[in-house]
C-alpha cells in the first residue's frame, strides 16, 4: 500500500477548512430554515444541502481509505458543479435566489473559497491517489 | 428604554479590536512558520489561548448586555455565530496538536484568518435592526 492517506499533512489543513465551512454553513442554514424558510425556500434549502455536503466531505477526507476517498470525490464534484451552476444561475436568473446562498455568485460572499475548495479537494485526492504496486 | 452603552453594541470597541488584531498577528506568525516548514510552536498555542480569552470576554459582555435587557438584531444568528466563534481557537489547537508539521501551522493560520471575519459578522448580527 503505497497510498498517501488523505488525512495527513496538507489533507489535515483541507479537513480544517472543510470543517470551518461545515460549521458556518450548517449554523447559518439551520437558523434560516428554522426561522424563515417560507421567504426563500430554494435558497435556504440549497444552503442546507451545501452544509451537509461540506460535512460529508470533511468526514470522507478524515476517514481516508477507499470508501472515504470515494465519498470525498463525490462531494468535491457535487460542490464544484454546484458552485458553478448556482453561481451562473444566480447571475442569470437572480429572482431564483432572493437571498444569498453559500454558492451564489460563485461564493463571492465567502471570498470565493467555495469555488476554490472543491478544486483543492480534487487536487489533493489526485495527489494522494493510490499508486499501483 | 435608553441603552446604557453609548456605542449601541456590547461587542464593539477596544476588546473586539484587540481580539481581531491578536488573531491577525497570530495568523501572520503561523503563516511564517508554515512557510519555514516549522510545526506549531509554543507561541501559536499561547496565542490561540489569548485569542480564546478575548472571545470569552466578548461573550461575557454580550451575556451581560442580554441580561440587561438589550437584544441583538438577529438573536438566533447572533447566538449561532457566538457559539461558533468560541469553538474556533480550541478546534485549531486540537488539529494543530494532531498535525505536528508545517501543515499544523497552516491550520492555525487559516483559523486565525477566519476568527476576525466571524467577529465582524457577529457585530453585524447585533446591529441589524428590523427585518
Amino acid at each position: 500500500m503505497a497510498e498517501t492517506a488523505t488525512n495527513r499533512g496538507p489533507g489535515r489543513l483541507l479537513i480544517a477548512v472543510y470543517l470551518l465551512f461545515a460549521i458556518a454553513a450548517s449554523a447559518r442554514a439551520g437558523v434560516q430554515i428554522a426561522t424563515k424558510l417560507a421567504e426563500a425556500p430554494v435558497a435556504y434549502l440549497l444552503s442546507g444541502v451545501a452544509a451537509v455536503i461540506y460535512i460529508v466531505a470533511a468526514v470522507g477526507l478524515a476517514r481516508a481509505g477507499t470508501g472515504g476517498r470515494r465519498t470525498a470525490l463525490v462531494c468535491c464534484l457535487v460542490e464544484f458543479f454546484g458552485v458553478l451552476g448556482v453561481g451562473t444561475l444566480s447571475l442569470v436568473e437572480p429572482h431564483l435566489f432572493p437571498e444569498a446562498t453559500v454558492w451564489s455568485e460563485f461564493g463571492s460572499g465567502y471570498g470565493y473559497i467555495p469555488l476554490v475548495l472543491p478544486v483543492l479537494g480534487l487536487a489533493w485526492l489526485w495527489h494522494s491517489r493510490p499508486t499501483p504496486p | 428604554m435608553s441603552s446604557p452603552v453609548p456605542t449601541g453594541s456590547p461587542i464593539d470597541g477596544f476588546l473586539a479590536v484587540a481580539t481581531i488584531v491578536a488573531s491577525l498577528l497570530l495568523a501572520v506568525w503561523a503563516l511564517v512558520a508554515a512557510l519555514r516548514h516549522r510545526p506549531p510552536d509554543r507561541v501559536q498555542f499561547v496565542g490561540l489561548a489569548v485569542v480564546e480569552v478575548g472571545l470569552l470576554a466578548l461573550t461575557v459582555l454580550a451575556l451581560v448586555a442580554l441580561a440587561g435587557g438589550e437584544r441583538p438584531g438577529e438573536p438566533a444568528t447572533f447566538a449561532g455565530y457566538l457559539v461558533t466563534l468560541v469553538c474556533l481557537p480550541p478546534l485549531a489547537a486540537v488539529l494543530a496538536r494532531m498535525e505536528p508539521t508545517r501543515w499544523g501551522s497552516a491550520i492555525v493560520c487559516a483559523v486565525c484568518l477566519t476568527t476576525p471575519v466571524v467577529v465582524v459578522r457577529l457585530q453585524q448580527t447585533w446591529e441589524f435592526v428590523g427585518g
